[in-house]
Parts: C-alpha cells; structure tokens; sequence
C-alpha cells in the first residue's frame, strides 16, 4: 500500500455497471516526506474517508476490486483500505522521500 | 484508476481477433486541475466516450475485466465518463 | 520479493475489517549491501518483524499466500526477518 491524501471526489453518471453505487475519490500519493507522489488517482472507497484525510491506498486489483465487495473480474485498480490516524517514522527518514 | 480526455481515435483492420468491433481511443492522462501529464495511451472503451470527454479510465489486467464477458485484448480501457471533479487540495 | 528496512509504522484504526489486528508497518527499499533505495510502501507484518530491522517483502497477488493473508486486501507482506545476506564478490 501507498500512503495518499484526499484531495477530491469524482462524479460519473456513465459508467462502467460494477461502478454504480460506489463512491469515488481523487486521492495524491504523498512520499515519506508529505511531497506529492506522481499524479493523482480515481479511488473506491468504502470507509467514507474526506477531503484532507491521510489513507492507505492500493492499487493492486484484488486488493481494490474487494474492499467493495466487487470481486470477481471487476475493473477496479485502485482503493482506500484505510485511514491513517498516525505514522511514526524513524528520524533518518524524516523529509526523505 | 486514471484521469485523462479523449484526444482521439485509433482504426486498425488488422488487429489481434480478440479487438474485432472495440472502439479505440486515445487517452490523454490529465491531473485533477486539468492539466495533461504524462503520455497519452491507446484505451478500449466501456462507456461510449467521445472525443474532448473528460474520463477515468482503469490499467493493466482490470482494463480487460471492463470488457466481459468478451475476453479483449487490452490494458486499459475507459470505466466512466466524468460529470465533474471537486477537488480541494490542503497545503 | 524485495529486501528491506523497517522505518516506521501506520496506525489506522478506520480500515478494510479484513485487515482487523493487522500490523502496518512502512517499509525502505534497499540494495543488497544496505543502502536506502528510492520510494517506500506500507506493508502488513506476518513475522512479527519490527522496526529497524531488515525484512524480506512480497508484493503483488502473491502477498496474499502469506500466513494470514488468505482472502484479505494485502498488496505487501513482510515474509521474513534478514539474518544476513552475503554477496559474492564478482557480483
């Protein structure tokens, strides 16, 4: 899993049916150190996390397609499976990335 | 999944048996503020997307899953097209 | 698999209930001799493993193969503790 922030939602009236009723959100992968992560991704999330929110974020199929109760064969990557109270880093990789 | 907007479409009569009668179209990635980032894809498509749609589309192996139960060959394919965005990024 | 050095830990108490009791633990990649390799990833704990210590990770489908991961959302497991790894010097 990645560490990502919530930045945003996402609203689609067309789309894939395995979608439908899923809540979808826009979520920064953030390095150690807080800076962005690449870009960011369209994630399901079943735990209700907003915008501002520290998550766990995979982008493994199983992993995404599951956490929503849509698995088999569905065409999900990406899923908040948790949201982050806290995260205690050793000091030699504060600000690392 | 991903961001982008349709920028395009793809014929190809020759093509692997399993991508008979699929759209395909060009993908432009974007960022949620809109702006294009990185390079643009080739993606099947499951919605009816057309072009200078804002779309998420999804990769990799959950790309062909959008498809069943026709088994494509493809590793990504537009999933929904967007209405809007909210996006709110804290500093 | 990936070798690695234990930097921290995540504490999320809202999460998929599959991964109830589990232990998250934020992994550094490193090269074989010890050195910090670029990015990290979270990942759930099997061994027991704690932090500083090198470990062995599993990412991918096959993290779910690890002791306790049946069916859950695990994308990396720590498989392992690193007792020492010897390099041959041609290398």
């Amino acid at each position: 899993m990645q560490i990502g922030r919530v930045i945003g939602s996402v609203v689609a009236t067309r789309k894939h049916p395995s979608h439908e009723g899923l809540k979808l959100l826009l979520v920064q992968p953030l390095n150690l150190d807080g800076t962005d992560r690449g870009d960011a991704v369209v994630a399901v999330d079943a735990l209700d996390a907003g915008v501002g929110d520290r998550v766990l974020l995979t982008n493994e199929g199983f992993c995404a397609g599951s956490s929503v109760g849509r698995w088999p064969a569905t065409p999900i990557d990406a899923a908040v499976l948790g949201v982050i109270e806290e995260i205690e880093l050793l000091p030699d990789v504060r600000g690392q990335r | 999944m991903f961001l982008g907007r349709v920028i395009g479409r793809v014929w190809a009569t020759v093509k692997n048996q399993n991508l008979t009668g699929q759209r395909l179209l060009i993908v432009q990635p974007v960022t949620p503020e809109l702006k294009d980032t990185g390079k643009r894809i080739v993606c099947t498509d499951a919605t009816g997307a057309g072009a200078g749609e804002l779309i998420y589309w999804v990769r990799a192996r959950e790309a062909s899953y959008a498809l069943l139960p026709d088994e494509v060959v493809t590793d990504g394919t537009i999933v929904g097209i967007v209405d809007h965005l909210d996006v709110k990024r804290t500093p | 698999m990936i070798l690695a050095r234990v930097v921290g830990t995540v504490v999320a108490t809202r999460k998929d209930p599959r991964l109830e009791g589990k232990k998250l633990l934020v992994l550094k990649p490193i090269t074989p001799d010890g050195k910090d390799e670029p990015g990290y990833v979270v990942a759930v704990d099997t061994v027991s493993a704690g932090v500083r210590e090198k470990v062995l990770a599993v990412s991918g489908s096959s993290a779910r193969m690890a002791e306790g991961c049946k069916d859950k959302p695990v994308d990396t497991a720590i498989v392992g503790i690193v007792d020492a790894v010897s390099l041959d010097e041609k290398g």
